[in-house]
């Protein structure tokens, strides 16, 4: 199942303005894999998502995916493999109506009509959507939006989730049926996130950027336990790992 | 003045009256398009001093807004909206026009003050058949059913994006001019001079999210064309719609029904 390693080999992005958003990354994620990008804003996540499926180019180095390099002959299959949900579902949600908006991609792949529908469906229930497939985008609540967002991709039969910031401003029930959600899944994850305490219940592993640099890349507990490495990074201990604010007790969870 | 939120919201609610259930909603897009489209083009063909000629043409809209199960008192409300911009384009008639056109018994009524009421009329049955083909049928099925009628898809996709935007724009536009008016205070802020970054700002805000909304598109494998389902009912029922429909309509306006049953109802007594 080589398909579903990501390798990144020594990454460099330079903007066209001369800003250096990523010096040289270099990490391998392998099939299965749930895994956190986390790090101070500005520190090259986004950028790097980019690069996940190819609609940015490395100025230096070279990302691989499931073992195929990046190159326009292989960027079809590659943005198959790769589903990518961003952090502003408005953005990803664009077709009149929720079906037609998970129906993109798969029509997009030349897939026959039947097929279509029956992955639009599969992908609406298991997102718990299945009722909302005739909406418009505008007439669906927050929650349901990012939802429908996941669907339109895994209506693709993705083998990697790429994840800008899922939980980000979703209410606690919301964010709670989204960890929920994640959790079940079984492809190769890749989450970007400031919520941390999300990060602890979904990744068993986070890879820590700063400026443009993997500071740190091990277990997800160990680098939450390292004060030190946290407080360089502008990064805090998740609040589930926190003493009790009035008490000061420790829940001893991890 | 209405504030831009209250006008989204009654975007919403015409978009919410098109998801309802009943003969007109269920006919196929196109049936409702040419109709409403021959209708029109029908009303509007008459003569400036036509009145008592286009009294019939209100069938159209009552039945339909009748078959279709509409909250009556909205739509008459949206029709009511446009009036005063009918009153305004006829306004100088009744000043120019003085010539004597009908004498009601000791009261003569000059040709403006008839054209006055004929454009009202015209704007009222031809905005009121609008309002309903868009209530009955949403905007988003009324682009497909152009597509399908030969529009070509770059014009009805632009529509549709322009329509899915709306929202999201309009409430961009609605944050900033909040924030900008609590910050003056009830006052003018900085009047005029601050409209312009605040335009500017949007547009740039406009561009960002068209950047990223292809982004979206790409990753999905978006590479120029639109895929859309093809639904085709246009069966017996659409047929029979808009052949009915047109030949009343052409009917009416070849045959002056009024007078006919005019005569007909005075013969009738005398």
């Amino acid at each position: 199942m080589s398909h579903h390693i990501v390798e990144v080999k020594n990454l460099k992005h330079v903007y066209a303005d001369g800003t250096i958003a990523l010096k040289d990354l270099s990490f391998t994620i392998h099939h299965g894999e749930s895994v956190a990008i986390i790090g101070a804003n500005g520190a090259g996540k986004s950028t790097l998502l980019l690069h996940l499926n190819g609609y940015l180019a490395p100025t230096v180095g070279e990302v691989r995916i499931g073992g195929f390099p990046l190159t326009p002959e292989t960027l079809p299959e590659i943005r198959r493999t790769v589903g990518m949900v961003f952090q502003d579902p408005d953005d990803q949600l664009f077709m009149p109506t929720v079906y037609e908006d998970v129906a993109f991609g798969p029509c997009n792949l030349g897939l026959p009509e039947e097929e279509v529908r029956q992955r639009v469906g599969e992908a609406l229930e298991k997102v718990g959507a299945g009722h909302l497939a005739q909406k418009p985008p505008y007439h669906l609540s927050g929650g349901e939006k990012k939802r429908v967002a996941i669907a339109t991709v895994l209506s693709m039969s993705p083998d990697i989730l790429v994840m800008d910031e899922p939980t980000n401003g979703l209410d606690p029930f919301s964010r709670r049926q989204l960890i929920g959600l994640l959790k079940d899944f079984h492809h190769t994850r890749i989450f970007t996130s400031h919520d941390l305490d999300m990060v602890i219940e979904l990744c068993e592993r986070t890879i820590v950027l700063h400026q443009g640099e993997v500071k740190a890349d091990g277990p997800t507990v160990a680098i939450f336990n390292n004060a030190q490495l946290l407080a360089e990074c502008r990064l805090e201990k998740p609040l589930s790992m926190q003493g009790c604010p009035i008490c000061g007790a420790s829940r001893n969870r991890l | 003045m209405r504030s831009i939120d209250g006008a989204v919201l009654d975007l919403k609610r015409l978009d919410l009256l098109a998801t309802g259930d009943s003969i007109i909603h269920r006919l196929d897009a196109r049936a409702k398009v040419v109709t409403t489209l021959f209708f029109i083009i029908v009303v509007v063909s008459y003569k400036r001093y036509a009145l008592a000629e286009l009294t019939p043409f209100l069938f159209f809209p009552v039945i339909t807004l009748a078959l279709s199960n509409l909250p009556i008192s909205y739509i008459l409300k949206k029709i009511a909206a446009i009036l005063p911009l009918a009153i305004f384009v006829g306004l100088f008639n009744p000043l120019f026009d003085r010539e004597t056109q009908v004498l009601l018994g000791p009261i003569s009524i000059s040709g403006g003050w008839i054209s006055l009421v004929s454009i009202m009329g015209r704007s009222a049955l031809t905005v009121g058949s609008a309002i309903i083909l868009i209530a009955t049928t949403g905007f988003i099925s009324i682009c497909h059913a152009l597509n399908r009628l030969g529009i070509p898809r770059v014009f009805t996709v632009q529509l549709l994006f322009l329509y899915r935007y709306i929202f999201v724009l309009t409430e961009e536009a609605a944050c900033t001019t909040r924030a900008r008016e609590l910050r003056s205070c009830g006052k003018k802020g900085l009047g005029f001079s601050s409209f312009g970054p605040l335009i500017g700002h949007l547009l740039i805000r406009t561009w960002a999210r068209a950047e990223r909304i292809h982004m979206a598109m790409v990753v999905r494998g978006f590479s120029g064309e639109f895929h859309s389902r093809q639904i085709n009912r246009f069966g017996g029922k659409e047929y029979l719609y808009v052949i009915g429909w047109s030949l009343v309509f052409i009917i009416l306006r070849t045959e002056d029904i009024t007078a006919i049953l005019g005569a007909a109802f005075t013969g009738f007594f005398s």
